[in-house]
């Protein structure tokens, strides 16, 4: 049987040359500033000694986590923990990528929900796109970000906003679109703006969704920052990395268990910051 | 009219689909809703609906579920926007304004209160309140102010700081209209405000809300399913059925003029006893005697009337003084009293608002005609049995009204009287009792002081002396009914023979 094979991959390649060939100085640009960021948000973090800020996190536990005691002391444990293993640069490092990957998806992703819950049209381009951005396996993110942007923590980051995105555009859209329509007709009724309608009404009473949304992202950022240590990420999965080439298997669970305390860490607070 | 025109709507149509123009051509070859889905699978939502809203009134959009009531709200501050149609608000033309001018509109002149509330669950009691001043951009101070000052209004006065979620739901309503009239605007538009409250909560917040409305004059459009709640709060009613208005008219014009046998099914279940007032069932009270034309002008009077008793008035107000027995007459001519030691003070009296329902226990229990009294003390008029029961038998039925005319007056006080019994099946009715104390008396003790005093006229049925061959020894009821031909002036619904029958 003769069958035509499509040029799909050869398709996909093309393009990345093209984009490549005619972006350069862009991505150049945009690289440059997002290891600016990461480098800047890592140095502020290591600006503190592991002690105070352990104390740091003990504090935010506490008092973000409504006073409770067990979340704080635990929490301070698990990074006491971290710096005991000596990986407390690494971890540090890691926190940095995944907060800055997540500030991208979600300055990216928050008003994209929003136009794609207003706009029909967009909702129905943003759903499927949404849809293969998840379904994709996440390796395959690393190679285009890799020719973009070379090795290192940019295309680490670039790949862990692609992958981390789609549940901060889906839970925002679902979040608006929720909202009670005699809630967005109080709003119409008494002459609100579009703006005040969405910042006094809609954006507070889908402010839930939202946050699960938010915490789905950091998650997602924390799985994929450690894979992106295959294209030159650094933080803990190089650790991982390195624990798995050596066969190593000590080394990988300290860097793996640094990962869980700091997972742990991330979704108590956002959970706790969203409003019941 | 002598009212102003504060609202108007003007042939407004909605239809609900892709292409609502050739619905309309369809609408205007006269094609009904279902005809119109069936073609082309779009709903019409208003179909050519015309009506006025006057200043300062209830006017109440009435009808079931899919009449098209909460579209036509939600048309007037184009929540949702008409097809076709225009509607003036103080003479402007609200479906041709810009974005801008509608946004003012809304923020100035219409307030809206929904069904389930719909409160910001973000917000306390006050911020929710504010919510309207807010976004016009009043600074905090004010709009607190005026938004303390809502809250007040509703009675949930240090309720400010509370979240909406510990709020029970006649609270929760409180808050919805306390924030629609902190803007202070001329219309308030109600949707199904109260009917997701229970029945207890929600004849509260209808009491509270017409004591609203006559403190503050605001113009209400009131939208309800409930026929009681619509005959109760409306100054006028807009009936709907299938996107068309059916019939507009006074709550009385609905019940007994029914516009068409959709209307008239509509009322059949009403309960007229909490729809018709003291007012408008009771009869003139004549003939009265003034106090001051003594003993002998009320014995002739009554003699004239046939009557058992008659009412003591004194002065050009007709300030209402007591009620006097032909027994007690006679006994007092004889004795040489005067026409005020002779008589009863502190008659069984009602104002002239009181529902029937409420009416009636305390007119099975007195065995006098109840006075209708105003706030001044003015007798304006009289009720019996017979007029009570006449017109919650007229139940909107008028077929029945002729049937009663026809009869003659002994077969009629018989009717009456089976009617009574079957009216007073479930409460405890007896046959005037001599010694009854009376109820309504507004002063207790002085009632129970003439206890004694009402014991010696004789119990009905036996021994008023006859006078003339008029009296009718029945009872005082009965007696003032049968001569209600000689009264020959019944204001309202009177079930004599020959009178012409007439609710409002």
């Amino acid at each position: 049987m003769l069958t035509l094979r499509l040029p799909v991959g050869d398709a996909v390649e093309f393009a990345v040359g093209w984009i490549e060939g005619n972006f350069g100085p862009f991505l150049d640009l945009t690289s440059k500033q997002l290891d600016f960021l990461v480098s800047s948000l890592k140095d502020a973090l290591l600006f503190l000694p592991p002690e105070l800020f352990i104390l740091g996190i003990f504090l935010l536990s506490y008092f973000v986590g409504k006073r409770n005691i067990k979340l704080a002391s635990g929490t301070a444990f698990g990074f006491f923990l971290i710096d005991n293993m000596g990986l407390w640069e690494l971890s540090i490092e890691t926190l940095a990528l995944v907060l800055s990957s997540t500030l991208l998806a979600l300055i990216i992703g928050i008003p994209l929900g929003i136009l794609s819950a207003k706009n029909t049209v967009l909702f129905h381009v943003v759903k499927p796109s949404l849809d293969f951005m998840q379904t994709m396996p996440s390796f395959v993110y690393l190679i285009p970000a890799l020719i973009f942007f070379g090795l290192g923590n940019v295309p680490g980051i670039i790949a862990t906003v692609v992958f981390a995105m789609p549940p901060v555009i889906r839970l925002t859209s679902l979040g608006i679109r929720q909202v009670p329509k005699e809630l967005t007709e109080v709003a119409d009724a008494f002459g609100s703006t579009g703006w005040q309608k969405l910042s006094k009404v809609e954006l507070p009473v889908a402010l839930p969704t939202i946050m699960a949304g938010v915490n789905q992202c950091i998650m997602l950022s924390l799985s994929m920052v450690v894979i992106a240590a295959m294209i030159g990420a650094r933080g803990l999965g190089y650790q991982v990395l390195f624990g798995i080439q050596r066969v190593d298997i000590g080394m990988g669970f300290e860097a793996g268990l640094a990962i869980v305390i700091i997972a742990v860490f991330l979704d108590r607070i956002t959970q706790n910051l969203s409003p019941k | 009219m002598d009212k102003n025109i504060k609202l108007e709507v003007r042939n407004v149509t909605k239809v609900f689909g892709k292409n609502p123009h050739k619905v309309i051509s369809l609408l205007n070859e006269g094609l009904s809703k279902s005809e119109i889905f069936e073609k082309t699978k779009q709903t019409v939502g208003l179909n050519n609906v015309n009506f006025e809203v006057y200043d300062g009134e209830i006017f109440v959009i009435m009808g079931l579920s899919g009449s098209g009531k909460s579209t036509l709200l939600r048309c007037l501050n184009r929540l949702i926007e008409p097809t076709a149609g225009e509607i003036l608000i103080d003479g402007q033309n609200i479906t041709q304004m810009s974005a801008e001018e509608l946004r003012n509109t809304r923020r100035t002149k219409l307030g809206m209160v929904f069904q389930n509330f719909a409160l910001l669950p973000h917000r306390t009691v006050l911020d929710n309140v504010a919510y309207g001043l807010e976004i016009q951009g009043i600074p905090k101070e004010d709009r607190y102010f005026k938004a303390l000052a809502a809250i007040e209004t509703v009675g949930l006065k240090g309720y400010e700081n509370s979240k909406i979620t510990q709020l029970s739901g006649g609270m929760k309503q409180r808050v919805g209209l306390a924030r629609a009239i902190a803007n202070d605007p001329d219309i308030l538009l109600m949707d199904e405000a109260f009917s997701a409250l229970d029945p207890l909560i929600r004849t509260d917040m209808q009491n509270e809300l017409l004591a609203l409305e006559d403190r503050m004059q605001k113009t209400i459009i009131f939208v309800s399913h409930d026929l009681d709640e619509a005959l109760k709060l409306g100054d006028r009613i807009a009936l709907m059925k299938d996107g068309k208005v059916v019939q507009i008219g006074t709550p009385d014009e609905i019940l007994t003029e029914p516009a068409n046998s959709y209307v008239s099914r509509f009322v059949a279940g009403v309960d007229r006893s909490k729809i018709l007032t003291a007012e408008s069932v009771m009869r003139r009270p004549e003939p009265f005697v003034s106090v001051s034309s003594g003993i002998r002008v009320a014995i002739k009077l009554m003699k004239a009337h046939g009557i058992s008793s008659i009412y003591v008035v004194e002065g050009k107000n007709r300030r209402l003084r007591g009620i006097l027995m032909i027994s007690d007459a006679l006994k007092a001519l004889k004795a040489g009293k005067s026409l005020e030691d002779a008589m009863i003070q502190e008659p069984p009296q009602v104002a002239p608002d009181l529902p029937l329902s409420d009416v009636i226990p305390l007119i099975a229990e007195s065995q006098y005609p109840l006075a209708v009294v105003n706030d001044s003390g003015k007798l304006l008029g009289i009720m019996v049995r017979g007029t009570v029961l006449g017109a919650l038998a007229m139940s909107g039925q008028n077929g029945h009204a002729t049937a009663f005319e026809e009869k003659d007056p002994e077969e009629k006080t018989s009717e009456e009287k089976s009617l009574e019994e079957k009216k007073f099946a479930g409460e405890k009715f007896e046959e005037n009792p001599p010694e009854k104390t009376d109820p309504i008396s507004k002063s207790k003790g002085e009632a129970e002081g003439k206890a004694g005093n009402e014991a010696r006229f004789p119990p009905e049925s036996s021994g008023i002396p006859d006078i003339s061959g008029g009296i009718n020894n029945d009872g005082i009821d009965t007696g003032s009914a049968s001569t209600e031909a000689a009264a020959k002036a019944p204001l309202i619904s009177d079930t004599g023979p020959g009178s012409e029958v007439k609710i409002c």
